[in-house]
């Protein structure tokens, strides 16, 4: 109907030069006219150019009065043609708002005589309010003064009329084709697909979502890391064992039991299990006694060393516990060179903020071999770090009570443009190694830092609770991209 | 770690010279310290208080916060610190504490009660004689022993410290453990007389003191220290008492450190005295007190001696990895406070470890501090063998890992195919510039090596006509490509390629599948022709079906395509069913 008799119009003619009076010589609503204009235009079956136009349209109380006429002239017809009526007689003929306006009206065009009894003054009149309604809605032209008479009395309103030009479009054809929107098994059994036309794709936008699986952000940082150790020769150690003693986790790494690290604001100690059960005795001797007194060159903290306080148990509070149980189990073997490492889950007892978390990941590497030196560490560290973008670094004297000497690692950011600390490390204090049973020349260079941290930088995350926890965005998870760490 | 705040200017007075912050904060990191904040007095209480921060004017003194290190309880002052900077700058030599060579007649002395081992059995004294303090270095007395009660003291468990006018008071001192109702004094700050059970209520409203309570409250006796009139000098470790209050005048300090620990107790009067002992008429030297127990041993303190350890060349130059002559290790440890020198052998050093370093246990130790004042930067590296992965091989196996995680089967198909395989069936001709061809074809399998992976994945698909629908399919690898710049003529491409076949063809899935890759690839979507990131353009390729088909363009590059692969190159491949593909090059995302 309306698609057949544009586009069979327009094979004759250039245009069609306006939609509303194209729609009513057709005998068609425009708004189906102006539906059919939308989607040929849309497959570029045509072009279409926006009419606008102002026009008057009847309310409510207009419509009303073109079907009722006006109530002055109701009025009027009220009011016998001779002698008079009373007011309360007319007022019941009609009703109230006709009545009343019908009152003012036909009193200011003088056609009654208003009183308590009404009468006409004049035998005949015109219902000229009625007559120019609707021409209005006819869509006829009436004079300037008659609009606004009839705005005053909000008889009409104005309405943008929109409507189209219409002309040939490049895909133009007097019958539109059938539109596909696939190509599906029955069009290639039909054989129907070279007929096919298919609607236009949108390629500026993005396809459907996808109904993938994701891996958490952190631990594909966490693989990565895990390829680099691979790759340097590093071994994973065990870390499946949250639950550790002090004497693991402080005192085999002499760390003085009098230590801030030691206190209840910073770890948490276990009601149940509260102690250990074991710990291997003879070394536990030798360590209380490097502790009070020192021995294998050392003057020791010189303190009275509680066996009550190393078997109190804890939640680790950082992997070299576990790195300590490698290293004793290392020294009771014929010694031979080790690279361990491991990535787990540390806990401590810290109030949660944007950068704190009550547990998270540590990254920990060392190297246990005769003759190591400063040199090897800094070597050992630009090699893992370079790995994973960072060769700009810098070292800083720092204190941690098992190694000696500590260095913090600081990185250039040239984002921040400035030095900022990703790791820590050192040389573990002979107090440590020596009553483990090690030989004399042996050293172990460790380092380790948080998984957390690089991997904040490297997604620009900058709330940890964000990362990590419940409290986690999923379609954070969903977006990240494949981590390029070792990449470099 | 503890922090220290100096007022910038006169940290720069001691040391002898200004700095910019810059050139500080360099001089803080070859040292191990940190220049943690630049702030003023004002900005301090007004961030306490919670105020908006005010704009600091001209004559606010500037305020440093400096990191040091847990177990350098002699940098936890002013004094300290710039004293150990001068020295590390080498503008200064290290200074030779000394204890006043006096009789014991003369020394002040300090009896303990045998009670006192119920509740805190040790104390140590010592006397700084002609001090003259100035509102500077009175605060910095005050601080100092704040930050060592924070710190070594452990909140004064351990040890606490009180320090007296001597001029007050008359020795003998006794320290005594009492029951609280014995105790009678007027605290410091009070002026009413407290009975010290009494005190201890008193001091439960009071928010500096309070956190002290717990170590001796539930003890029946308190330790108390009294001279010979019975003034209370303190009860440790809560107060001291008002009447032997130090001020800006007190020209001579008794100072008691009360303690658990021995070792500790030591520690922490060293470090009073020989942080303070620069203000004393006698410079570095400390007036010594006589501590008698009440089993009659008797010990003198403070303990100024130097801790002498031998330490091999070969052990410092071995574990820093730097060859160094013994008199530039002596002269690197000298700038450290150590004093060193050759021991006779040339092969040791012998090092002389001042009472203000009480952090050196161990050659380690010492062996540290040549490391930091040679400079850990400036050591030469030492390489541990280690491998490096290929990188292109890395990102495709993660590249792999994520289509498998968008429902993807992996395929593995054929390098070699024929060459219709590779061009007639893919609507192409041989343009005999792009593909390798065999000379010696066994069969018309291997006539060429595959310029694309479609044949492969079509093929994949014409043999797996009854696998249930719809079939997801996905391979990373190679093709070889003619390249003139290559030595032998060709080269390889790593391409990626999926494909999806069902009763419809896909396209849109095949679309969000390049999304899901250029957005694991980091590759945001931009629009035409941003070179930002990705965009999708339609193409005009054989073997697709136009209309349904579009190439990706990466950061200005076609690096792909994907579309509804042509119904006649399905009918070649013998596949009834509709497909849609995608191949793209992945190495433009190394």
């Amino acid at each position: 109907m309306a698609e057949d008799a544009i586009l069979g119009y327009l094979a004759a003619a250039e245009e069609i030069p306006d939609s509303g009076q194209f729609a009513s010589q057709h005998g068609l609503h425009h708004s189906d006219v102006v539906n059919v204009i939308k989607s040929l235009h849309g497959f570029r079956y045509i072009d279409a150019q926006d009419i606008k136009r102002e026009s008057w349209v009847l309310t409510d109380e207009g419509k009303k009065y073109a079907a009722e006429g006006s109530p002055e002239v109701q009025l009027f017809l009220a009011v016998p043609q001779e002698g008079s009526i009373s007011k309360d007689e007319l007022q019941k003929k009609l009703q109230p708002s006709v009545f009343k306006i019908g009152c003012s009206q036909a009193g200011k065009n003088k056609w009654v005589d208003m009183g308590k009894q009404v009468s006409r003054k004049v035998q005949h009149v015109e219902d000229k309010v009625k007559e120019l309604l609707i021409r209005v809605q006819n869509g006829e032209e009436i004079s300037k003064d008659d609009v606004n008479s009839l705005k005053a009395r909000k008889l009409i309103v104005a309405q943008t009329w929109k409507g189209y030009s219409v002309r040939k479009g490049p895909n133009y054809a007097p019958k539109r084709k059938k539109v596909a929107t696939d190509l599906t098994r029955e069009n290639l059994q039909r054989g129907d697909w070279k007929e096919l036309e298919f609607k236009e794709y949108n390629f500026n936008a993005k396809g459907p979502p996808s109904e993938s699986g994701h891996l958490h952000p952190l631990l594909k940082v966490k693989q990565q890391f895990k390829n680099i150790f691979v790759q340097m020769g590093f071994e994973e150690m065990p870390t499946n064992n949250f639950v550790e003693s002090s004497f693991w986790n402080f005192d085999a790494l002499f760390q003085p039991q009098q230590h801030p690290a030691r206190d209840s604001h910073d770890t948490f100690f276990l009601e149940a299990p509260s102690t250990t059960r074991e710990l291997p005795e003879e070394y536990v001797e030798l360590v209380k006694r490097v502790h009070e007194s020192g021995g294998y060159g050392s003057r020791g903290y010189m303190y009275d060393w509680k066996r009550e306080e190393a078997n109190k148990n804890l939640l680790r509070t950082h992997t070299t516990a576990v790195s300590t149980r490698m290293l004793y189990a290392l020294a009771k073997q014929p010694f031979a060179p080790k690279r361990y490492f491991s990535i787990d889950r540390v806990f401590r007892n810290e109030s949660v903020d944007r950068t704190h978390l009550a547990e998270f990941h540590q990254i920990e590497g060392l190297v246990c071999d005769r003759g190591l030196n400063l040199g090897d560490l800094i070597g050992v560290l630009e090699d893992f770090f370079s790995r994973l973008g960072m060769s700009k670094l810098r070292f800083k004297p720092a204190y941690n009570p098992y190694t000696e000497p500590s260095m913090e690692i600081f990185s250039y950011h040239e984002g921040l443009k400035k030095w900022v600390e990703i790791g820590n490390s050192g040389m573990f204090r002979p107090e440590m190694l020596l009553p483990m049973g090690f030989p004399e020349d042996v050293r172990v260079i460790a380092w380790g830092l948080s998984l957390e941290r690089p991997t904040m930088i490297l997604y620009g995350i900058d709330n940890i609770r964000d990362l990590f926890g419940h409290k986690v965005d999923l379609s954070l998870i969903k977006r990240n991209p494949i981590c390029r760490i070792g990449l470099n | 770690m503890p922090t220290v705040s100096v007022g910038r200017d006169r940290l720069f007075a001691a040391l002898g010279r200004s700095y910019t912050q810059e050139e500080f904060e360099d001089l803080c990191f070859s040292f191990g310290i940190e220049l943690d904040d630049v702030t003023t007095e004002k900005a301090i209480i007004s961030k306490e208080k919670h105020l908006e921060e005010e704009k600091p004017t001209a004559e606010d003194e500037i305020i440093y916060k400096i990191e040091v290190p847990a177990n350098r309880y002699d940098l936890l002052c002013l004094e300290g610190l710039a004293q150990a900077l001068r020295i590390f700058s080498g503008q200064e030599k290290i200074p030779r504490y000394t204890v006043a060579k006096i009789s014991k007649e003369s020394m002040h002395k300090m009896h303990v009660k045998k009670e006192t081992s119920l509740i805190r059995p040790f104390v140590v004294c010592a006397v700084l004689r002609g001090i003259t303090f100035d509102e500077a270095s009175y605060n910095s007395f005050i601080d100092l022993q704040d930050k060592l009660h924070q710190n070594i003291c452990r909140k004064r468990t351990l040890v606490a410290i009180g320090t007296h006018d001597l001029d007050t008071l008359q020795g003998p001192f006794t320290y005594e453990a009492l029951p609280p109702q014995e105790i009678n004094f007027v605290p410091l700050k009070q002026v009413k007389n407290f009975r010290a059970d009494e005190l201890m209520e008193f001091y439960k409203s009071d928010l500096k003191l309070k956190k002290f309570l717990h170590i001796i409250e539930n003890s029946s006796v308190f330790p108390v220290i009294y001279d010979r009139n019975r003034t209370v000098l303190s009860l440790p470790p809560i107060i001291n008492g008002a009447h032997s209050a130090i001020t800006l005048k007190t020209k001579n300090v008794f100072i008691e450190c009360t303690a658990t620990d021995l070792t500790k107790a030591k520690i922490v009067l060293n470090t009073m005295v020989t942080t303070f002992a620069t203000y004393c008429e006698r410079k570095f030297e400390v007036e010594p007190v006589e501590v008698i127990s009440f089993d009659g041993s008797s010990s003198v303190y403070p303990d100024l001696s130097e801790y002498n350890m031998e330490v091999p060349l070969s052990y410092i130059t071995g574990s820093i990895g730097v060859p160094l002559e013994v008199d530039e290790v002596t002269n690197l440890l000298k700038r450290m406070q150590l004093d060193a020198e050759n021991s006779g052998s040339g092969q040791n050093i012998s090092v002389s470890v001042p009472p203000t370093r009480s952090d050196i246990l161990h050659p380690c130790d010492v062996m540290e501090d040549v490391a930091i004042a040679y400079g850990y930067n400036n050591i030469p590296r030492r390489k541990l063998s280690s491998l490096k992965p290929l990188p292109l091989n890395q990102l495709s196996d993660l590249i792999r890992s994520e289509i498998a995680m968008n429902g993807f089967t992996e395929v593995l198909t054929w390098i070699l195919c024929s060459k219709k395989e590779n061009f007639e069936m893919l609507n192409r001709k041989d343009d005999k510039s792009t593909a390798v061809i065999i000379g010696n074809p066994r069969s018309s399998d291997f006539e060429v090596v595959r310029t694309s992976l479609m044949p492969g994945m079509l093929k994949t698909v014409g043999h797996n006509k009854d696998h249930p629908k719809p079939i997801k399919i996905y391979e990373v690898g190679d093709v070889v490509l003619l390249d003139e710049k290559k030595d032998v003529g060709a080269s390889n491409h790593r391409l990626l390629a999926a494909l999806y076949c069902g009763a419809n063809s896909g396209f849109e899935l095949i679309h969000c599948l390049v999304d899901r890759i250029m957005e694991v690839m980091g590759a945001p979507f931009v629009s035409v022709p941003d070179n930002s990131g990705y965009y999708i353009e339609p193409s005009d390729e054989p073997e697709f079906l136009l209309g349904r088909q579009a190439k990706i363009i990466y950061k200005g590059r076609r690096i792909g395509i994907f579309g509804i692969v042509h119904p006649e190159v399905l009918n070649n491949f013998d596949i009834p069913d509709p497909c849609s593909f995608l191949e793209l090059n992945i190495e433009y995302f190394l």
